[in-house]
């Protein structure tokens, strides 16, 4: 699959918005992950000793935060023809919305999700806060976020169109449910990780958001200064990845002691604008009672 | 909320044999190995070895054949997200998928569709999972035609229209954008073609698709709005009712035989003339041209509705077909501009990247044939060539010959009127011709003979044009011959004989009647 085609990203305007919400819906937002993983983390250490992930002390929890820094110019966004919905277009009293999503200040890139991939062990309990999937003048908000495996995703129509929710995991089952009403909810989980789903809205095809599903708390979504943190860590070695929809991944190990704060920086430039970027596939193995056939596993079930 | 999304806790052993006598035993590695034997031999063209659709004539499809590994079904019983049921499984190999290239396989035994059932659910690990159960779909509360207001209505205020178009007929302002879970465009249904539905058509499938979606298309299922009463389950029945109404009532039956009927007053002057409808149309089904490269498997016209008449001196030819884009149309540029790679990858280029036009071409042979002959129906040949009315949305109505395919030469008798107009996703298109011109090159239309045609169409915004697009077989025309006074009598004394008769008969039948009762009288 392309992900040109899910490269319309999200104008200054609703950047600006989602930075100033912070951790506000955005459980992905470093707010949102270092209290799940402060406080859930350690009640699911006394609840269920053998599977739980250990339970991490304030006062050696460790920090990994740093930057998302691009070279070159960001691509120039274009308006996106809303004419068609004016109850949404209304929205807007600054001009039309622009499609992009390749956006953040001079030299940074927002809306990359950075995540701890490798490093974390034990189960980590689901929180039972949700996270939000807003609607609204026809766009989402967020445009990329996180949450955790088994977490609730309510998904909310703030506009009085019909818009549907066509999510596209692969790791996942993906669902397509209509919101013909303002003010209507939904609520759905994902039972198994996942970097990133698509999600889409077929009415309005501009309409494009990424969920990144993961099995513990530690991931956060860079803001338009291209900061992160992923805070309440235990001490340890970890393998971190940097996501984002047009420019694809990046990695790096990083090891963080007793109560530090280690800082990496993750450099993206405008000629990976066409790079592959990794979508969750299942990953393909030889079936066991087929004999003949290759079928798929689902990916990241042991992650 | 989501109760529907729960599985039904049936998945264990003897409970659920139990509580469905028809549910299967689970499979063996021998049924999924008999199974391997029947999808190779049946199911691997199209399906692909591992399963992933992508076999060797998928890339012709729209849409592309079921992708087993990532298990996303469009025809289900189960809630949007789910996997099918065994018996979804059953019913898609039972009643095939109208309106896509999946056919029905009555010639599979029982076992062997147990037997591939099993094989393709080797494909996806999800189906390891707890077992999916179908969705309580409450039962119809009836209501006929009453309804049918309430239906409109929720159709309106759901917004169907915003794919499916006002009418219905997939021409709706975002249908040109749709796009299914591989990126690739997908046409919204025409849902004045309900033969065409995917899950099969009537109030119950209509209403079924309705609650679970299509999965892997922009379909979204309607299961939240009525959990959160944006709708309520009356009104979507209702909806169903709605939409299923909005076809003919059933697949139409196809005659070979187009009746031009003889008027004695004025013929039609316009596709918008009332005079037409008290004409009956002919359904004429038409199909991809995949004889000659370049070829389309996947058709935007598929059929085209067609009705005649004359009045001695003239003959007038009226065909309806849906085409949700009026070509060139700028709002499907992007939609002609996705199709080309997608669909014509078959090597022959497409001849223009601009806007094109709509075509239709109405083919006859040059003389009426004694007999049954025909020419060869993909425009004649070097032999046999035929003779066209050739339209299209730009040039209008010219005469021409052809000698093969796409072998166009025009005419230039100028014998043909004709007018068209396109209205929320539907081409009318009138001509008419003189029946006898005098020229020799075009064809006279002789009274009480059936005269063969045929139809092809082209859809400019999917790019079609030349031969690439859709065909009919041969049709044939009769001109209805002038009634003599004998034709108008006839019927006349038959009704009064039979009305003299039949009073007669009662009258006798009564006396008898009336006898009986005064027996019985006289025995009491």
């Amino acid at each position: 699959m392309t992900r040109k085609d899910w490269t319309r990203g999200i104008s200054a305007l609703w950047v600006v918005a989602i930075a100033a919400c912070g951790g506000g819906g955005d459980a992905g937002g470093a707010g949102g992950a270092e209290s799940a993983g402060g406080e859930d983390a350690a009640a699911g250490g006394d609840a269920a000793p053998a599977a739980a992930a250990p339970a991490v002390d304030p006062a050696v929890a460790a920090t990994i935060a740093g930057g998302v820094e691009f070279a070159g110019v960001h691509p120039a966004m274009t308006e996106i023809d809303m004419s068609e919905e004016p109850v949404c277009l209304d929205k807007y009293n600054q001009g039309p919305p622009t499609t992009e999503n390749a956006v953040g200040m001079d030299g940074r890139l927002a809306n990359v999700f950075v995540y701890v991939k490798e490093g974390v062990s034990g189960e980590y309990p689901t929180p039972s806060e949700p996270v939000l999937l807003n609607q609204e003048a026809c766009r989402y908000l967020p445009h990329v976020q996180g949450l955790q495996v088994g977490q609730t995703l309510l998904i909310k129509n703030s506009d009085a169109v019909l818009h549907n929710i066509n999510t596209q995991p692969t790791a996942n089952r993906g669902f397509n449910i209509s919101q013909p009403q303002a003010g209507m909810e939904s609520r759905r989980e994902f039972s198994r990780p996942e970097v990133m789903i698509p999600v889409k809205c077929d009415v309005h095809g501009w309409m494009s958001s990424y969920v990144g599903v993961v099995s513990h708390p530690y991931f956060s979504v860079s803001d338009m200064d291209g900061s992160f943190s992923i805070g309440s860590l235990p001490p340890g070695t970890y393998t971190v990845e940097a996501w984002h929809e047009l420019y694809g991944t990046l990695s790096q190990e990083v090891t963080v002691g007793e109560g530090e704060t280690a800082s990496i920086t993750f450099g993206y430039s405008a000629d990976m604008a066409n790079a592959d970027v990794p979508m969750e596939e299942p990953l393909v193995i030889r079936h066991a009672h087929a004999g003949e056939h290759e079928t798929a596993v689902v990916a990241g079930a042991g992650r | 909320m989501a109760s529907s999304r729960v599985p039904i806790l049936l998945a264990s052993g003897l409970l659920a044999v139990s509580a469905f006598p028809g549910a299967p035993r689970a499979a063996t590695a021998q049924d999924v190995q008999r199974g391997k034997a029947v999808y190779d031999r049946w199911c691997v063209e199209c399906h692909g070895a591992e399963g992933r659709g992508d076999g060797s004539a998928a890339d012709r499809m729209l849409p592309r054949p079921r992708d087993f590994v990532q298990a996303r079904y469009q025809v289900r019983t189960t809630a949007s997200g789910e996997l099918p049921t065994d018996d979804d499984l059953r019913r898609l190999l039972e009643a095939g998928m109208p309106g896509t290239a999946m056919p029905a396989w009555p010639n599979l035994g029982q076992a062997e569709r147990e037997d591939v059932i099993a094989y393709i659910k080797t494909f996806s690990p999800f189906f390891e999972d707890a077992p999916p159960a179908a969705m309580d779909f409450g039962s119809d509360p009836g209501g006929g035609d009453a309804t049918l207001e309430s239906g409109r209505e929720a159709y309106r205020r759901l917004e169907c229209w915003k794919c499916h178009g006002d009418s219905g007929r997939g021409n709706g302002q975002s249908a040109p954008t749709l796009e299914d879970w591989r990126n690739l465009p997908i046409r919204a249904a025409d849902l004045t073609e309900p033969w065409a539905f995917n899950g099969g058509m009537g109030v119950h499938a209509v209403h079924t698709r309705l609650l679970t979606g299509l999965d892997g298309t922009p379909m979204p299922a309607y299961s939240d709005a009525l959990e959160s009463e944006v709708v309520t389950a009356e009104e979507l029945w209702h909806l169903a009712r709605f939409v299923d109404a909005m076809g003919p009532g059933g697949e139409p039956e196809v005659s070979e035989l187009i009746a031009a009927a003889r008027s004695d007053g004025d013929l039609p002057g316009s596709p918008d003339d009332p005079v037409w409808d008290a004409v009956r149309p002919s359904y004429v089904p038409l199909v991809g041209q995949v004889i000659e490269a370049p070829r389309q498997f996947s058709p935007t016209v598929d059929g085209a509705w067609v009705r005649a008449m004359h009045d001695g001196e003239e003959l007038a030819v009226l065909v309806e077909w849906n085409d949700p884009s009026e070509s060139p149309d700028a709002g499907w540029d992007e939609w002609q501009a996705k199709i080309a790679p997608v669909l014509y990858a078959d090597g022959a280029p497409v001849a223009s990247e601009a806007p094109m036009p709509d075509g239709l071409a109405i083919q006859f042979p040059p003389a009426v044939p004694d007999g049954m002959e025909r020419p060869y129906l993909l425009m004649g040949d070097a032999r046999n060539p035929v003779y066209l009315w050739h339209w299209d949305s730009e040039g209008g109505v010219t005469e021409m010959r052809a000698r093969g395919l796409g072998e166009l030469e025009p005419l230039d008798g100028g014998w043909v009127d004709g007018a068209a107009a396109w209205d929320d996703g539907r081409w009318r298109l009138m001509i008419r011709r003189p029946l006898s011109t005098g020229d020799p090159a075009v064809l006279t239309f002789e009274e009480g003979v059936a005269i063969p045609l045929g139809i092809f169409a082209w859809d400019g915004s999917s790019a079609e044009d030349a031969i690439r697009g859709s065909i009919s077989s041969w049709y044939f025309v009769y001109l209805e011959e002038p009634k003599s006074a004998g034709v108008y009598l006839i019927p006349l004394l038959a009704a009064a004989l039979t009305g003299v008769l039949g009073f007669a008969v009662a009258a006798r039948a009564q006396r008898r009647a009336e006898g009986s009762l005064e027996e019985a009288a006289q025995t009491a």
